[in-house]
């Protein structure tokens, strides 16, 4: 099996300010890998070169096999239509409805009618969790939290093979949050979906992460699963998955027995 | 990935045969999914119609290597939207046709509406009237705002007022002189044409004098201004109000009537007859100029005849028009800015309003003081 994604050798820099400093990751199909690490230590920055939104200073990265520096505009165009996309901020357009957001990635394709359309955009909305009524909307008359789910109906209509989640759970409530890694587990389970995620949330991280990443100095100090994340002795590991929140979330999924001993 | 462990993913493709029992089936082959239909839909799609309408025709989908959503509405779309009786498909496959019966609910169409003209209209009206209403508005507060600042001068907003009297001003020279001398130099030249057909050569500086000073300068200098500076200030408050920067001023107990928009109309009501002034006075050196090379008439006599044939009321006129201009634009730029809503496509919409109803406003009230003061500094020596 070939990575989907493979970074190499990456190197950010802005001024003298070294953001990541000889780093690699690979992303297996199907993995679902979150990517932790405090404020500033680059995980949007790579997230961003990962999309080809950023060049990287140095180094390398690949998305299914093909180099995001030097290909073909019409390559990185076939990577595009096999990626989704929820940003931070949900990232719709203000300008059109909720309907016409979801619809547009399929109008673009110019492939299928409008009833078939129509049809697509409710079910996605159906499957976020958002009532029809709401498709008529203005993306400013909603929530932070329906933003969130509707930018996800768009990121997916087109069935990607890989998604790219920017604090997915950020501003949910826990009730929707837990339904949010439903809904994200579902999916990994029927369409085989590959996802990296950048989040904060201790109880999404848990659930739903195959590999865990830890961006601290420069580099990833820990690739791998969440045990082999938290057997490092790292302050910032400490303090994020052994601190009171962490234990709390950690035992909730039955892993903090691992951990009594070490305490 | 699925396509590596699959042996060879084939092309969609919809084939007549015979099941089992000897009916008639229809099966289905291939990748459906989105890679595949991508450029195939359409033909597919039609195909399905044409074989799909008897309703107890046996589907055979066990054939389907790979599935997705997409393909799955297709699919059920030409089953018409309700599951066929004879239907064979893979287990894997069941769960994207698991909710597809809820997708048969049908947004209701908006009903025809024969008074639409009409309505649109009268919603044109009210929203012209709105739109008064709420500048009346604005300045009424600009007013009892005022009031309050000459109470406590020291709370006033001096330093907003400096910055936007430079924004304002100060950078507008250039353009508004380089504007000026071009419209200077044009007048002077088209009129020479004229009056030297007639032998009247002398009065050139009446007319560019009376001209460029009385009307043209103000409203030279008011259109510029409305669309550098106008702009500019519905395009702020407008971004401030999409990125929730004006709610948290209120939250804060600061009013945005003084800190943001009292600001920029002082500052326009101060800048706007200077910038008048010296657009004027750039426009008359390219006039004079221009009647120098033309009839011959010197720099030093036009500027000697000016005060004979200008009177002196004409300045402050044109100075009176500035600051009503001023005040006129800014008021209208921050009501629009203002109405903004939080969306990209109303931020466009509303500095275009912005910058369109303050030139024209600027017009009107030009017209109207022309009306007023038609009297007034107009001699026929
Ligand atoms: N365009 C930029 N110019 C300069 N510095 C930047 C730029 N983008 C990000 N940075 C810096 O890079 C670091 C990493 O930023 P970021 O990737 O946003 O961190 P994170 O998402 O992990 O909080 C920060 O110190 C930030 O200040
Ligand atoms: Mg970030």
């Amino acid at each position: 099996m070939n990575p989907v994604i493979e970074v190499q050798g990456l190197w950010t820099q802005f001024g003298d300010h070294v953001v990541h400093k000889d780093l690699n990751l690979t992303v297996m199909p199907g993995e679902v890998v979150s990517l932790v690490g405090g404020s500033g230590s680059g995980k949007t920055t790579l997230m961003r070169q990962i999309l080809g939104l950023e060049q990287p200073t140095r180094g390398t990265v690949r998305v299914f096999g093909i180099p995001l520096q030097g290909s073909s505009a019409q390559l990185l165009h076939k990577i595009r239509k096999r990626w989704g996309v929820l940003f931070q901020e949900g990232a719709l357009y203000s300008a059109l409805s909720v309907f016409d957001n979801i619809a547009l990635p399929l109008r673009e394709l110019r492939a299928f009618d409008d009833e078939f359309i129509r049809d697509m955009v409710m079910l996605k909305l159906d499957m976020v969790d958002i009532e029809r009524r709401h498709a008529a909307k203005m993306p400013a008359d909603l929530s932070g939290g329906m933003i969130k789910r509707i930018a996800l109906a768009r990121a997916l209509v087109l069935e990607p093979e890989l998604v790219f989640l920017d604090e997915p759970t950020a501003g949910l409530d826990p009730d929707r949050s837990e339904s949010f890694v439903r809904l994200i587990q579902s999916l990994h389970a029927t369409l085989n979906l590959t996802v990296v995620m950048v989040t904060h949330d201790l109880d999404t991280l848990v659930s739903l992460s195959d590999k865990i990443a830890v961006l601290a100095e420069q580099r990833l100090i820990v690739y791998g699963t969440l045990r082999e994340a938290i057997s490092v002795r790292h302050p910032f590991i400490l303090n994020f998955f052994l601190g009171e929140r962490g234990l709390r979330a950690l035992s909730a999924v039955g892993a903090s027995a691992k951990l009594d001993g070490r305490h | 990935m699925q396509q590596a462990s699959a042996p060879t993913v084939l092309d969609p493709e919809v084939r007549q045969v015979r099941a089992a029992d000897g009916a008639e089936a229809l099966a289905l082959t291939g990748a459906w999914d989105i890679r595949a239909l991508e450029s195939r839909a359409r033909s597919l799609n039609s195909q399905l119609r044409q074989l799909a309408p008897d309703p107890g025709r046996h589907w055979d989908l066990s054939g389907i290597q790979r599935l997705d959503h997409i393909g799955a509405l297709l699919i059920w779309q030409a089953w018409g939207k309700h599951r066929p009786a004879r239907l064979a498909l893979a287990h894997a496959h069941e769960v994207f046709f698991s909710n597809l019966d809820s997708a048969a609910a049908a947004a209701p169409a908006a009903p025809f509406d024969p008074l639409r003209p009409v309505r649109a209209l009268g919603a044109a009206v009210l929203l012209t009237a709105e739109h008064l209403r709420g500048i009346v508005q604005l300045f009424g507060q600009i007013l009892i705002d005022s009031f309050a600042l000459i109470r406590h001068p020291l709370r006033g907003p001096w330093r907003e007022i400096s910055a936007s009297l430079f924004r304002v001003g100060a950078q507008a020279l250039g353009i508004t002189a380089l504007v000026g001398f071009l419209i200077g130099v044009v007048l002077s030249y088209l009129s020479a044409e004229q009056l030297k057909a007639f032998g009247a050569n002398i009065f050139i500086i009446n007319l560019l004098g009376m001209g460029i000073i009385r009307e043209l300068g103000p409203v030279i200098a008011a259109v510029l201004v409305a669309g550098r500076s106008g702009s500019a200030i519905t395009a702020q408050l407008g971004v401030m109000r999409v990125t929730e920067e004006l709610d948290a001023l209120s939250v804060m107990g600061i009013p945005h009537t003084v800190r943001l928009i009292l600001p920029k109309i002082v500052a326009l009501a101060i800048a706007m007859p200077l910038l008048i002034l010296w657009t004027s006075g750039v426009a008359l050196i390219g006039g004079a100029l221009s009647a120098n090379m033309q009839l011959g008439i010197s720099v030093h006599s036009f500027f000697i005849g000016l005060p004979a044939a200008v009177p002196t009321v004409n300045l402050w006129l044109a100075m009176g028009k500035g600051v009503v201009f001023g005040a006129l634009i800014a008021l209208i730029a921050c009501h629009f800015g203002l109405r903004v809503q939080p969306n990209t496509e109303s931020l466009g919409i509303g500095t275009t309003n912005s910058v369109v109803t303050s030139i024209t406003a600027v017009i009107i009230a030009d017209a109207v003081f022309a009306v007023i003061f038609s009297h007034v500094g107009i001699s026929l020596s």
